[in-house]
């Protein structure tokens, strides 16, 4: 086979079980590719070759001695993928991007992780993300920017940067990312991949470097909706070990249905207050066009409001750095990490903290105190979290008269490295569309629907109701099986 | 609004980050402007409306609560085997109060 690297993960799954390919040639075609291109990406800040070909002879191993091609096979068996490097995988570095992690390597698993290895993945290696998985396009990382793929002069969008490129170019056919404020959506559609954030409470956090615990959301990247499915119904449901997890009946996703059936009596809303004056007029065009193919193959269409959408930025800036301030703690060069020596413990935790924090980490853990802090704690986080009770019911209301929420991912397509570097709040204004999702633990789907006229990937996200990915999936594998925006890929890494 | 220096310099007491006279300019002018666009959010009527503590949906409850028995975990090697300094299976920390000879 000549291309085992334009293997989606499902299809690579169906030829591991026909012992049309080995786990070991997918394997050593991806690592190849990885030490060919991650020289000019930077998608990857660690790759375990040996860890990874050890998995994957054992995944060959247990083919072989599998009679036929289901004998209680795990869904996934020999399919390599990537592992954002703020989830734990026991023995591998993890440092959130950040040098305050410089060295540490997990003695255990995220759940995630765990789940997708009994399921039979190989990890390839660990990808770049902003520090702590605070920012809009990897710039913040302390290991250096991870380039686009479609143009390497710009970011890949952020956080999980390093995954979004890495699928985009053939680095792996999935990777695992994570989704505070927009995390996975947003460099999804940065790349032109797939990326799901999924319900709050839906995946564990077990094993997740914390950023924003109230917010944060373990998900999948992957080059079509059918991949991220796959991966998702592997990693989702209850864990003892994360007391936000709920315990609900795993989703149950079924793709076999035509397109017809699926988006006949489909009920798609469309938010006017993310149709705004700024937003880059290809990317409105080609939300347009989407949402007009979707009421073609048989959805309707609703404009509905979200009135309080323009309240998401500020309610999101207040709590997500407020509940960092507070996760960040542990980092004092105590129990993991380096540590600068002082003669009081204080001083440790001040020079380490310090010297090893990076300028948008230490902006947003100030930006926290300060709104934690006596005397502000009222006007700032207080108010914040009951505006994010308007922002939740805005969404519960919606979803009475409609089945999902179409809308643009980020006002802009991926921007130039440098281009908001001097300008934080610049910066935070990537996030509009992806912030709300978050703020009311609602699923939400990024999928490539065109580009635009510097041939940039264009997304755009649907939002369900809570515990509902499966429409979400549903819609954009049909909208997937009459497009091909999804199958292209960035002439610079063809 | 403008935060003053020692406003800056309490919040990052408080936090316990060490920083330079530049940094905390720097915090200053772009905290300042950030807290500034944020003053929309003081004008919204949020008189009768709580928190949003939980943005799981009502009716669906987290997980029941784990029994308290004992149960395996990590080992304490394995835990200590990342600490910058360790010593009889504890984390090995400089003075917390001040002390004299």
């Amino acid at each position: 086979m000549s291309s085992l690297i334009d293997l989606t993960a499902s299809a690579a799954a169906r030829a591991l079980r026909k012992r049309e390919v080995s786990s070991r040639e997918l394997t050593k075609a991806f690592l190849e590719r990885i030490d060919a291109f991650n020289g000019s990406l930077n998608a990857f800040l660690h790759i375990d070759h040996d860890g990874a070909m050890r998995r994957a002879d054992a995944a060959d191993q247990r083919l072989q001695s599998a009679k036929g091609d289901d004998d209680g096979l795990p869904a996934l068996l020999g399919v390599p993928i990537a592992v954002k490097d703020v989830l734990t995988v026991e023995g591998m570095p993890a440092t959130a991007g950040s040098r305050i992690l410089e060295g540490f390597v997990p003695p255990y698993n995220a759940t995630t992780v765990g789940r997708l290895l009994e399921a039979g993945v190989v990890i390839l290696g660990k990808t770049n993300t902003d520090e702590f998985a605070m920012g809009s396009s990897t710039e913040n990382s302390a290991y250096g920017v991870t380039r686009n793929p479609w143009d390497v002069k710009r970011v890949p969008g952020g956080s999980s940067g390093g995954s979004a490129a890495a699928v985009a170019s053939r680095l792996a056919p999935a990777a695992l990312g994570t989704d505070t404020g927009g995390s996975v959506r947003q460099p999804a559609s940065f790349c032109g991949v797939t990326g799901l954030k999924p319900t709050y409470g839906r995946v564990s956090r077990y094993g997740l470097i914390a950023y924003g615990s109230s917010l944060d959301a373990v998900g999948v990247f992957a080059r079509n909706a059918e991949d991220v499915a796959a991966l998702f119904i592997q990693m989702a449901g209850w864990d003892a070990l994360d007391s936000t997890s709920i315990k609900l009946p795993l989703p149950k996703i079924d793709l076999s249905h035509g397109v017809d059936d699926v988006m006949n009596g489909l009920r798609i809303g469309v938010p006017e207050e993310y149709f705004i004056q700024g937003i880059q007029v290809d990317v409105e065009n080609a939300v347009y066009t989407a949402v007009r193919t979707l009421e073609k193959l048989g959805a309707s269409i609703h404009p509905i409001s979200l009135p309080y959408t323009r309240y998401a930025l500020p309610v999101y800036y207040l709590i997500a750095p407020a509940e960092a301030s507070a996760n960040l703690a542990r980092f004092d060069g105590i129990r993991y990490g380096p540590r600068l020596e002082a003669d009081a413990m204080w001083d440790v935790f001040r020079a380490t903290r310090g010297a090893k924090f990076g300028p948008e980490v230490k902006r947003r853990i100030m930006l926290g105190t300060y709104a934690l802090s006596a005397g502000y704690y009222d006007a700032y986080y207080g108010q914040a979290q009951k505006v994010r009770t308007l922002i939740k019911r805005d969404f519960e209301k919606a979803f009475q008269d409609v089945d999902v929420i179409a809308a643009p991912v980020a006002p802009t397509t991926a921007f130039y490295i440098g281009e908001h570097s001097e300008d934080p709040l610049a910066m935070y204004l990537e996030d509009v569309f992806t912030l709300p999702a978050n703020l009311a633990g609602v699923p939400g789907l990024s999928f490539p629907v065109g580009f635009d006229s510097h041939g940039l990937p264009v997304g755009m996200q649907l939002m369900g109701a809570h515990f509902r990915e499966d429409i979400l999936l549903s819609a954009a594998h049909a909208y997937q099986q009459v497009t091909d925006w999804h199958m292209r890929k960035p002439s610079q890494f063809n | 609004m403008s935060l003053t220096l020692e406003e800056v310099d309490h919040i990052a007491d408080l936090a316990r980050l060490e920083l330079s006279q530049a940094e905390k300019l720097r915090y200053r002018e772009q905290l300042s402007a950030v807290l500034d666009y944020f003053k929309d959010l003081q004008r919204v009527d949020t008189a009768n409306i709580s928190p949003a503590f939980s943005v799981i949906p009502s009716g669906e409850k987290p997980s029941e609560l784990r029994q308290d028995v004992t149960r395996p975990s990590l080992s304490i090697e394995s835990l200590l085997i990342n600490a910058p300094d360790a010593e009889n299976g504890q984390f090995r920390v400089p003075p917390v109060l001040d002390y004299e000879e």
